[in-house]
C-alpha cells in the first residue's frame, strides 16, 4: 500500500514494478491487448497516457478535495470523475490538434481510445482511497503510466517475434497473447518484497 | 425479431469475455475465486440490465449528436446504486471487489450495448440482451474463478460455504500461482481457446 510517509523513490518504484498497474493490478488490459501489436505504436500509447492520466489524476484530485468532499455529495465521485475524464481527453484532443499537428498525428487516434481506459479512472479513485497529497498523488500517477508504458512496450517486443514463431493451430492469435502475458505476469510477480513493499 | 435469440447470443455465440475480447479488467481481477467471480457478475448484469433498459426508454428523447456522455451519466448513476448498495448489505464481498465495483462505469460491455443495441432496439428486447450478455459475462467470470480456486487452492465455495475441498480427499499440493495474477491470464488464454474449438465443430 501507499501512503503519504513513504519517499518519492519508493512510491515510484512500487508502482511501476511491484504493483504493475497492468500485470499485477489488471487494469487497462483492453488498451493493453489492443495497440501492443508494433513498438513504436504502443510507446505512443503509453506516452498518451502518462500526459492524460497525470492531468486527470490532478484534476479528479482537486475536484474531490474542494468540491465533493466538503459540500458531502461524496457518491457522486464515480459520475463526475468519469464525466471530467472524458471531458479533459477532449479538450486535450482539441488542444494538441490546434498547437502541435506532428504530436497529433503520433498520438491522435490513441487519444479518444484512453476514455475508456479503466486505469485513468482507477487511479483517480484510488488517490483518494489512500487519501494522498497532492504531490505524492502525481508522483504515484507517473508512476502507474510509466509501469504501464514499460509492460506495453515489453509486451509489444515479444509479440513481434510471436508473429512468427510456431504455434499449435487452437491457440494461434488471442489464446496465446493472454498465455504470453501471464508468463510476463508471473515475472513481475518476481518483484514482489521488493525493498519490502 | 427472434427474442430466443437475442438472449442467447450473449452466452456463447457472442460470449462478451470469451469470443468478443470486451470486459477483461473486471474478469480477470475478481474472477480468483467462484463466489467473487459470482458476485462481480451478478452486479455488473444488474447494471447492464438497468441502463439497457433506461436508455432504449429514451431513446427517442436523446440527441444523436449528445448520446456518448448521456449513456455514461446513465450508466455511472446505476453503478453508484450497486456501489453502496453492496457496500451496505454485503461488506466482505464489497471489500473484495474493491475499486473493481466503481470501476464497472468503464466496463465497456455495458457501453457497448447501450450503443451497439438498446439504442436502436424495443425496451422488451434490450431487457433480454442485457439479461444474456449478463449471464454470459456471469457464466465466464464464475468459470474462470471456480477453476482457479480448484487448481489453486484446492477447493469451491461458494456464499461462504464449502462445496468441495480436493486436498482433504487426496494428496493434492494446490499451485498456489493460479491464484495470483499469472493464472487469471493462463486460464482465461485456455478457455478462450475451447470456446473456439467449441465454435469451430458448430
Amino acid at each position: 500500500m501507499i501512503d503519504n510517509e513513504m519517499t518519492w523513490y519508493m512510491i515510484a518504484l512500487s508502482a511501476i514494478l511491484v504493483n504493475n498497474i497492468v500485470l499485477i493490478r489488471f487494469l487497462a488490459l483492453c488498451s493493453f491487448f489492443g495497440v501492443s501489436n508494433k513498438i513504436e505504436v504502443s510507446l505512443s500509447m503509453g506516452m498518451a497516457v502518462i500526459f492524460v492520466m497525470t492531468l486527470a489524476s490532478a484534476v479528479s484530485w482537486a475536484i474531490w478535495y474542494f468540491f465533493l468532499f466538503p459540500l458531502k455529495i461524496e457518491f457522486l465521485r464515480t459520475a463526475s470523475f468519469i464525466l471530467v475524464i472524458a471531458t479533459l481527453v477532449q479538450l486535450v484532443e482539441m488542444y494538441i490538434k490546434k498547437t502541435s499537428p506532428a504530436l497529433y498525428n503520433a498520438l491522435g487516434i490513441y487519444l479518444p481510445l484512453i476514455t475508456t481506459n479503466c486505469a485513468v479512472l482507477g487511479v483517480a479513485i484510488l488517490i483518494i482511497d489512500y487519501k494522498l497529497g497532492f504531490l505524492t498523488s502525481i508522483i504515484y500517477t507517473i508512476g502507474v503510466a510509466a509501469g504501464y508504458t514499460l509492460s506495453i512496450v515489453l509486451f509489444a517486443g515479444i509479440r513481434e517475434r510471436i508473429d512468427m514463431a510456431p504455434i499449435p493451430e487452437i491457440l494461434k492469435g488471442t489464446p496465446i497473447i493472454f498465455i504470453t502475458a501471464g508468463i510476463m505476469s508471473l515475472a513481475f510477480l518476481g518483484f514482489t518484497h521488493l525493498f519490502g513493499l | 425479431m427472434d427474442y430466443t435469440k437475442t438472449f442467447t447470443n450473449g452466452i456463447l455465440k457472442e460470449n462478451p469475455v470469451l469470443v468478443l475480447i470486451i470486459g477483461l479488467c473486471p474478469a480477470l481481477a475478481t474472477g480468483s475465486s467462484m463466489n467473487d467471480g459470482f458476485g462481480m457478475g451478478v452486479a455488473t448484469t444488474f447494471v447492464l440490465v438497468a441502463s439497457n433498459i433506461l436508455v432504449s426508454m429514451m431513446r427517442k428523447y436523446t440527441p444523436d449528436s449528445i448520446r456518448l456522455p448521456i449513456f455514461i451519466v446513465i450508466i455511472s448513476t446505476f453503478v453508484t446504486i450497486v456501489d453502496y448498495v453492496m457496500h451496505a448489505y454485503v461488506v466482505e464481498l464489497y471489500a473484495s471487489l474493491g475499486i473493481f465495483i466503481p470501476l464497472i462505469v468503464v466496463n465497456c460491455i455495458i457501453l457497448a450495448r447501450a450503443e451497439a443495441f438498446a439504442y436502436k432496439n424495443s425496451v422488451f428486447a434490450s431487457t433480454l440482451d442485457g439479461l444474456g450478455m449478463g449471464l454470459g459475462f456471469t457464466l465466464t467470470i464464475t468459470t474462470l474463478g471456480a477453476i482457479r480456486e480448484l487448481i489453486g487452492n484446492g477447493t469451491l465455495s461458494f456464499f461462504n460455504r464449502e462445496l468441495f475441498n480436493i486436498s482433504t480427499s487426496m494428496n493434492f499440493q494446490p499451485a498456489l500461482v493460479f491464484i495470483m495474477p499469472p493464472g487469471a491470464f493462463i486460464v482465461i488464454g485456455f478457455m478462450i481457446a475451447g470456446v473456439r474449438w467449441a465454435l469451430k465443430r458448430g
